[in-house]
């Protein structure tokens, strides 16, 4: 990939919070006009690389390209460029809504004559017209979010970083949030989100799962679902906790993990008959359920991905 | 460097928040006249009416006669009258009474007698003051001849000028302005950074084009035109309940508050900078209330302090700014007569405002 096709390169990006290493040796390509995803629990590093991508933070080590502009290094020549959500709502509860825009579109300068107009058509995008007299601080989750993405987005930036934006937003507001992105996505922004939703990761374009700092895969979603080197096996048995410590004594199972009544197995694909073992064991235990082969979710690839890294440090 | 438009864009942000936090608005006009009426009714260095314990035990006309003069000077308000000393101090002890007079049975001839003491007064010498006060109770003249007494004129003669009557709201108000001003900024803006940090607002901010700079200054400037706003309300207060006048320029005293308000701002901001809870914020200020109060010269004689004192007390804005209120509101001097005053307050609010502007990183690491 040509480089003036990425929005964001970074060679071996680090970062030491005293002993915590926050961010370990992070590489990333993240391609103009696309919605990129970082995936990963809390405390996973998912933060601190962002705060390090907008200037924030200074890495340890390493260094990144964003926008073509070196960081660490001048960041008050990245800040114009970039638009950035915070994880908590940083507007001004006691303004209202025009006036929290009012006073973001002076502090980014854009000319007084497009002002209002551009204000206005924030508000229409972000159906926050009704609301523009309402404090900022008196409105709903999904309202915040809506007027937070519409502050980011006020000085058309080509780079938006967003920072868990739907963690404290219902279904619908999700939703609506995530087809507003792919709106800024076509008119050529770049995105890059971070959450532990695994159904928002589905939907970027591609994605970094992150595991306590490191990066543990990386690709479009579909292929790393592909590409997991596990054959997942799905269970239902009435008897589910039973049946997942039958599956659990097999030694060539890597996880198990129930959902409701169903139980995911994974197992390496090296394992040709790993089906009929899961069977073999059931029914040595008496235990009826049914089992057959299915294919990775991304939650299977996250506990594939992630596991691996526990291995490791084991 | 600094963009005109942002940092207004800051200052207006600045005023609509303040405008819209009711307790803050009303705290602009609230805290100067309470605290004006509040002290300078309350504050009073010409004591009178001290609680006062009689021990006669001549009882004889002369006696009676000093009793009564005593009362006549106002200074003392007889409390309760007891037989012996022992009883006195009983009462001093227990603190019923700040003076107890002791007459003496031999009361008459020790008044004949030159070289004795007629009177003992007991005083409560806990608090200097009152010790003060009683000295002036040896003036009371104890004759048998009253009219020898009409000869005894001072060859030493004292004259208080600028306040003759040594009122003390004309001492008191001048400094409370210093006070007041020193409150209120620097709470204002000792809690402006920390409190957008605490809210999250600034990690929205320190993303923006806006520098430090502007950030600092956009904040502080709505707060001057307040702070000039309160030396109004100050200074009408004074003049109508207490009379306290304005003989000097008044420009020139609204040219000290300017200074005087900025550099308290900038301090302000300064600890803003440096803490990280809006609590730490108010612990700091208080840290610097106290010193600013006993060191400035506000309550006590600054020449009366020792050296190290003293020096505490010149770096401290608060000091100077009295130096000046006193200079141009009593003395009527102009701010041309005291220029080192001046300039330490313009000093002290340029390295304060440089040290917060530097202090704040648009970083957070």
């Amino acid at each position: 990939m040509n480089t003036n096709d990425l929005a964001i390169q970074a060679r071996g990006l680090s970062k030491d919070f005293g002993s915590l290493r926050a961010v370990d040796s992070l590489d990333l390509d993240v391609p103009r006009a696309s919605i990129y995803g970082f995936l990963g629990p809390n405390g996973s590093g998912k933060s601190t690389t962002i705060r390090m991508l907008c200037g924030l933070l200074t890495p340890s080590e390493g260094s990144a390209n964003v926008l073509g502009i070196e960081v660490p290094g001048d960041a008050n020549e990245l800040k114009p460029r970039i638009g950035y959500m915070t994880q908590k709502f940083s507007l001004f509860g006691d303004m209202t809504v025009s006036e929290n825009l009012q006073f973001i579109a002076e502090i980014y300068g854009i000319p007084a004559n497009r002002r209002t107009q551009r204000i206005d058509e924030v508000l229409e995008h972000y159906d926050l017209v009704e609301q523009r007299k309402q404090f900022a601080g008196t409105m709903s989750g999904g309202q915040r979010q809506r007027l937070a993405l519409g502050c980011a987005v006020l000085h058309k930036p080509e780079l938006l970083l967003l920072d868990e934006p739907t963690s404290a937003v219902d279904p619908q507001s999700r939703r609506d949030f995530w087809a507003n992105l792919f709106r800024l996505a076509e008119a050529g922004t770049t995105i890059l989100v971070s959450t532990h939703y695994m159904d928002e990761a589905e939907r970027c374009h591609r994605l970094a799962i992150l595991d306590h700092g490191a990066k543990v895969a990386d690709g479009p979603p579909q292929e790393l679902q592909r590409s997991t080197g596990m054959s997942v096996i799905e269970v239902l048995a009435d008897d589910p906790y039973h049946a997942q410590t039958a599956i659990s004594e097999l030694p060539v199972v890597v996880s198990v993990t129930q959902l409701g009544i169903r139980l995911r197995v994974l197992i390496p694909e090296s394992v040709r008959d790993a089906l009929e073992q899961v069977e073999r064991s059931l029914a040595k235990h008496g235990i009826e359920a049914d089992a057959h082969l299915s294919s990775a979710s991304l939650e299977d690839v996250f506990v594939a991905v992630t596991l691996h890294t526990e291995r490791r440090a084991a | 460097m600094i963009s005109l438009s942002r940092l207004m864009a800051v200052t207006r942000k600045e005023v609509r928040q303040m405008r819209r936090d009711r307790l803050t608005f009303a705290m602009i006009f609230g805290i100067p006249l309470m605290q004006i009426v509040l002290f300078g009714y309350a504050i009073n260095t010409d004591v009178r009416n001290l609680r006062t314990a009689i021990a006669d035990e001549a009882n004889t006309h002369l006696s009676r006669e000093f009793v009564d003069k005593l009362n006549a000077t106002q200074v003392t308000d007889i409390h309760s009258r007891v037989a012996t000393v022992a009883e006195l101090e009983e009462l001093l002890r227990s603190g019923d009474v700040s003076i107890g007079i002791s007459i003496p049975y031999d009361f008459d001839r020790r008044v004949a007698d030159d070289t004795r003491a007629a009177v003992h007064i007991l005083v409560d010498g806990s608090d200097p003051t009152i010790v003060g006060i009683a000295e002036q109770l040896r003036n009371i003249p104890l004759r048998f001849d009253t009219a020898a007494e009409k000869e005894r004129i001072g060859k030493i003669e004292v004259r208080a000028y600028y306040n003759p009557e040594k009122r003390t709201p004309v001492n008191i108000i001048p400094g409370l302005i210093g006070v007041i001003l020193m409150m209120t900024m620097m709470i204002f803006t000792a809690v402006a950074v920390v409190r957008e940090r605490e809210r999250g607002n600034l990690e929205l901010l320190i993303n923006t084009p806006v520098t430090s700079a502007e950030l600092m200054i956009g904040k502080v400037l709505p707060y001057i035109f307040i702070g000039l706003v309160q030396l109004a309300v100050i200074l009408a207060a004074g003049d109508l309940l207490f009379d306290v006048p304005v003989r000097g320029s008044i420009i020139d005293l609204y040219l000290a508050g300017c200074v005087y308000i900025a550099a308290n701002l900038a301090l302000g901001l300064f600890f803003s900078t440096a803490v990280s809870s809006q609590f730490q914020a108010i612990q700091l200020t208080f840290f610097m209330m106290l010193p600013s109060i006993l060191l400035s010269g506000f309550v006590f004689p600054f020449d009366g302090m020792p050296i190290a004192a003293q020096w505490i007390g010149e770096a401290l804005p608060i000091t100077h700014f009295i130096r000046l209120t006193r200079g141009i509101m009593l003395r009527e001097a102009s701010l041309g007569e005291m220029p080192a005053e001046l300039i330490y307050l313009a000093v002290f609010a340029v390295v304060a405002m440089t040290a917060a502007a530097l202090r704040f990183s648009k970083r957070l690491d």
